[in-house]
């Protein structure tokens, strides 16, 4: 839990969750340690995972069909676990554009990329990128060509999302490992492009 | 899983209904009313309206990705004509347009 030095009375839900934490540890469904292990767990899942899933469709054409077509089976095939046929992977072209919302709450691809920043759960980025998404993506640094179509994807259910970024140019020939890196956690959202390289 | 039969095919026009029921909803305000196009036929899944009642949400209810020209959803929108906002939808929720 959070703890910047400032007291203040425990929330509602924060309240609920200690008082249902101690019960389970209480009753030895669950312990202490096995409650800090899949926090730890939760906190060390980062973007990487969705950056190598981006790389091997730059490098393999075959592979980018797959990962559009059903995006769970394709990471499947890299050893990742996504629940089946709930991930859609959208793709950037020089003519379309694509950002990643859920304008209801929080609703994220964490298995492939952790745990949401901030900045995606605050009410100011779920209510402003549907309505004005240009002027939104230009507070990320990103501004895109006049003619690029902007698609927003609103993950309001049980769907979850990935931007599949374009290449950056100059990348030919790089294999997949150097290709990763570029791939950042905001291009994956499509709230930035992949870093120059 | 019991799921119920989807109605609705990719490609055709929907609107979503303009309503207000109370409890939990994955229908956001800002799309109620509009028209929009199937995009794809995500597959059945249990109503959360149901669930969030601590009931099974069975039979499962088709879910679509509709896709909604930003202009017809927002009358100041002013970004390219062709931008669009897709939405998941419960099928309850859509009737043709």
């Amino acid at each position: 839990m959070s703890d910047l030095g400032k007291y203040a009375p425990l929330t509602y839900f924060q309240l609920m969750e200690v008082s249902l934490r101690e019960l389970l540890v209480e009753k030895g469904v669950l312990s202490e340690r096995q409650v800090a292990q899949a926090v730890d767990e939760m906190r060390a899942r980062g973007p990487e995972r969705g950056a190598r899933v981006a790389a091997r469709a730059w490098t393999d054409a075959a592979y980018k069909q797959r990962l559009l077509a059903d995006g769970s089976a394709a990471c499947e095939e890299l050893g990742l676990e996504v629940p089946a046929l709930r991930l859609i992977v959208v793709e950037n072209t020089p003519a379309v554009h694509n950002v990643i919302v859920c304008t209801l709450c929080s609703c994220y691809p964490r298995m492939l990329l952790g745990l949401p920043p901030d900045w995606y759960k605050s009410r100011n980025y779920r209510s402003r990128v549907v309505r004005e998404p240009r002027a939104v993506l230009a507070e990320f640094g990103t501004v895109l060509p006049a003619g690029v179509t902007i698609r927003v994807h609103d993950s309001t259910a049980d769907m979850r999302y990935m931007v599949l970024p374009m290449r950056p140019a100059g990348t030919e020939g790089w294999d997949e490992e150097r290709l990763a890196a570029l791939v950042t956690r905001d291009s994956m959202i499509g709230v930035a492009l992949p870093t120059a390289p | 899983m019991a799921a119920a039969e989807a109605l609705f095919r990719p490609g055709e026009r929907v609107r979503v209904m303009k309503a207000y029921p109370l409890g939990h909803v994955r229908t956001p305000y800002y799309i109620r009313g509009a028209s929009g196009v199937i995009e794809r036929v995500c597959g059945a899944f249990a109503n959360p309206e149901e669930l969030a009642l601590m009931r099974d949400g069975l039979p499962a209810r088709p879910l679509y990705r509709v896709r909604f020209l930003q202009r017809e959803v927002w009358p100041d929108y002013r970004g390219g004509r062709d931008d669009t906002v897709d939405v998941e939808i419960f099928q309850h929720w859509l009737e043709s347009a």
